[in-house]
């Protein structure tokens, strides 16, 4: 069971009213639902004083941040130079065949969201796969099933 | 934590912590770097701590275990070093533990079958490894032995004891002059001499008087790069220190980190690194006792790559979109909120403590002439030994990657190293072009045939490659120029803002050149117009990104312009790696018929009954490669 999350309030108010907050809030936020809602992003906007318009041009430009709902676990193939070389690119076709989804789409049932990551600096391990916290170190389709069953 | 009111009590602070270590006292130091968390060094910890209690063993080994930064030697994870005799226990796993415990720590013997061991020699002392051995460690140094989140472990180690020197003996103009002098130049990857950076702000900021800001870019962003990450997570005070110097020498008395979203490690040391110094007085107001105020805060990037950029990086701090803008007016004239800022990279600021401690004399002296010191690299790719490596700058690549990195693994052949990320280019195995003038070699090492290319910033920009951060991805010949160069224009595609022309449907266009050649389609003169356009967006692009973007394309098209016309002319990609140039085929000799392929091919389009040879119908094929990843035998050989 997940700890109730924080009132938006509260995440608000840990924050001067300044427009240089923005980010910062977007990533607690962010960090606290899994996803930036509507009803957020206005909230926000009132708290650091900025038009709804530059807080979604910023919502959007920069990839941490999430429109939509995200899926209960994440799956991050990661796509750094190493792991394309032995193999990355292949094991996000392979898992967007298993899980029916596109790279950056969610599953219907909100379990799992497929997305791919540039490097998470653990080369000596490529191809590498998250799942949620975890590593998955010289992974194939095979390795991640297996795990992918356990969640 | 008592506040430090002087510098004398800091001294004073120190000797204490000294005096209390009992130097024979074993210490078990386990690696929390990234390869080794991702093999289970967390498990391996918590196996150390209940063994170390449950055999009663709390008085001799204190602190149970020490979870340290990155180790540096990644392929041999989890990594766990026991001191006083320097052993380096590899791919140790929580069933080792006990075992280790018992020989090691109570009867203080050697687990023969955990050490190292290559072509017959085990080694005992970390030292003695040829990984270790041919390393230079200075900005390493403490990395993989303090504890981060302990900040007397720091000072004992001598964490702000530069900053010390630098308020009592050195006036402000004297730190900027020392930095000078030293040579340092910026390790992000630009190489601008650091020195010349502070004095250009500080005379900025007296024509226009008010505050200066000073920033750390730890936005990483190039895939196969992890330096800034391991300093941040094993030595962050190295670097609150270095600012905390650089913000004395140019009268600032606010500094921001600015972290990669994706290094929670690093944001949680970094935090706990200020809130510890603050509560020392070596942040805040009047440090020391010396009547100067700083402090820090952090950033977390939000995940673009453009901010690594430094005008980007000003606007994501300024809580906009993080487009470059251009320059002039720099930073160091008009920064954030318009003031003068001086932006450097993490490890930039990690060597100033060094430099301060030992005098620009004894740094300058380190490296080769126009690049001093020394560079950490990311040693990644089709490598045996792979990790994080530092060396003095002019070491030859051939040392670095035979030698240290231990060459190519398995029946693989050296082709190429390709440095600086998405920024860089990629560099021949055998460049028999004019850089054959190697600076530095390590002693007992005869240089090597080839690949005497000096690793400094001015060798490798005539290589048409770039130092950058440190990434440094060695590739065999069974990867394909064409697709990694493919594989960085899809990569910076993505990851262009957008807000120049040159840049945002320049790369769409060189895109397109390489996805036509990796399908084995366009003519040979396609070639030469992707050349000029590449030169096109070199010129003509608004921030570094547009401008480095055609590095690896033209690199490869001037090093490897026989692979492209393999491509073109012959549709056969020589590596083996364009899916629309290949065919995978199960061997006859060696397929034992188990079926798993036939099971997992999405296509169906396996045949083959138990027992049976298998075979691939290639008008269905898709060339996705699942086959080969569940071949138990290994019998799917691509043609």
């Amino acid at each position: 069971m997940k700890p109730a999350r924080q009132d938006i309030e509260i995440i608000l108010e840990q924050y001067p009213r300044h427009p240089q907050h923005l980010i910062n809030l977007l990533q607690d936020v962010q960090a606290e639902y899994s996803y930036i809602s509507a009803e957020h992003l206005t909230l926000i906007c009132d708290h650091v004083g900025v038009p709804v318009t530059q807080a979604w041009s910023v919502a959007t430009f920069y990839k941490s941040f999430s429109l939509e709902p995200r899926g209960e676990h994440e799956i991050k193939v990661c796509l750094g130079t190493t792991c394309h070389l032995k193999g990355g690119q292949r094991l996000v076709e392979a898992c967007e065949r298993n899980l029916g989804v596109a790279r950056g789409q969610t599953t219907d049932d909100l379990k799992f969201t497929l997305d791919t990551v540039k490097c998470v600096g653990a080369c000596a391990l490529a191809p590498v796969v998250m799942v949620d916290e975890d590593y998955l170190g010289e992974a194939n389709m095979v390795i991640l099933k297996k795990r992918l069953e356990q969640v | 934590m008592q506040r430090l009111t002087n510098t004398a009590e800091l001294k004073v602070l120190r000797d204490n912590l000294l005096q209390a270590q009992d130097p024979h006292r074993p210490i078990v130091r386990v690696c929390r770097g990234p390869g080794c968390l991702a093999v289970g060094a967390d498990k391996v910890s918590q196996a150390f701590q209940s063994a170390i209690q449950s055999q009663n063993l709390e008085v001799k080994v204190q602190p149970l275990v020490k979870d340290t930064g990155c180790h540096g030697f990644c392929s041999q994870g989890p990594l766990v070093n026991l001191a006083p005799a320097n052993l380096c226990y590899v791919r140790v796993k929580p069933e080792d533990v006990e075992e280790i415990v018992q020989t090691t720590l109570v009867k203080g013997a050697v687990v023969e079958r955990l050490l190292y061991s290559d072509n017959g020699t085990r080694y005992k002392s970390a030292a003695d490894i040829p990984f270790y051995r041919m390393q230079q460690k200075i900005i390493l140094q403490n990395i993989g032995v303090i504890d981060p989140l302990d900040i007397h472990d720091a000072i004992m180690a001598g964490a702000y004891h530069s900053l010390a020197k630098a308020l009592i003996e050195m006036s402000p103009d004297d730190v900027i002059r020392t930095v000078e002098i030293s040579g340092l130049r910026g390790r992000g990857g630009g190489g601008f001499p650091t020195g010349y950076k502070w004095k250009r702000t500080v005379e900025n900021a007296q024509e226009n008087p008010g505050p200066v800001y000073i920033i750390a870019n730890g936005e990483e962003g190039d895939p196969g790069a992890f330096m800034d990450r391991a300093i941040m997570e094993g030595d962050p005070h190295a670097v609150i220190e270095g600012m905390a110097i650089g913000a004395y020498a140019m009268g600032v008395n606010q500094g921001f980190l600015y972290v990669r979203h994706e290094y929670p490690i690093a944001i949680r040391h970094l935090a706990a690194a200020i809130a510890q110094a603050r509560a020392l007085g070596l942040l805040g107001k009047n440090i020391l006792g010396a009547g100067f105020d700083f402090d820090l805060q952090i950033n977390r990037g939000a995940g673009a790559y453009v901010c690594g950029e430094e005008t980007a990086i000003i606007a994501s701090l300024e809580g906009r979109v993080g487009e470059p803008v251009t320059r002039p007016p720099y930073p160091s004239q008009q920064g954030l909120w318009g003031r003068p800022t001086v932006i450097n990279n993490v490890e930039t600021w990690a060597n100033v403590p060094h430099i301060i401690d030992h005098g620009a004399q004894w740094y300058a002296d380190l490296g080769a002439p126009r690049s001093t010191g020394t560079k950490i690299f990311s040693l990644v790719g089709k490598v045996k030994n792979t990790g994080l490596v530092e060396v003095p700058m002019g070491i030859s690549l051939g040392a670095l990657v035979e030698e240290i990195g231990g060459g190519v693994p398995g029946q693989g052949r050296f082709k190429a190293v390709q440095t600086g990320g998405p920024s860089g280019g990629i560099i021949p195995y055998e460049l028999k072009e004019e850089f054959t003038d190697y600076h530095f070699h390590p002693p007992d090492v005869k240089p090597a045939d080839k690949m005497e290319l000096s690793v400094d910033f001015d060798s490798m920009a005539q290589t048409g490659s770039i130092m950058g951060g440190g990434g440094m991805i060695v590739m065999d010949d069974h990867d394909c120029v064409v697709d990694l160069a493919r594989y960085f224009l899809r990569f910076l595609e993505e990851e262009s803002c957008g807000k120049c022309l040159p840049c945002r449907l320049g790369l769409k266009g060189m895109l397109e050149f390489l996805n036509n050649f990796s399908q084995g389609k366009g003519a040979p003169a396609d070639i030469d117009a992707l050349e000029s356009l590449g030169k096109a967006l070199v010129d003509g692009s608004l921030c570094g990104l547009g401008r480095t973007a055609p590095n690896p394309v033209l690199t490869s098209i001037r090093y490897f312009r026989d692979e492209y016309l393999a491509h073109i002319v012959d549709h056969h990609c020589p590596a083996g790696v364009c899916r629309d140039l290949i065919t995978y085929r199960i061997d006859p000799e060696i397929c034992n018929g188990c079926t798993l392929c036939a099971q997992t091919c999405p296509q169906v389009c396996i045949t083959g009954a138990n027992q049976q040879l298998h075979t691939i119908d290639q008008d269905a094929c898709i060339r996705c490669g699942a086959c080969m990843d569940v071949c138990p035998v290994d019998a799917v050989v691509v043609d």
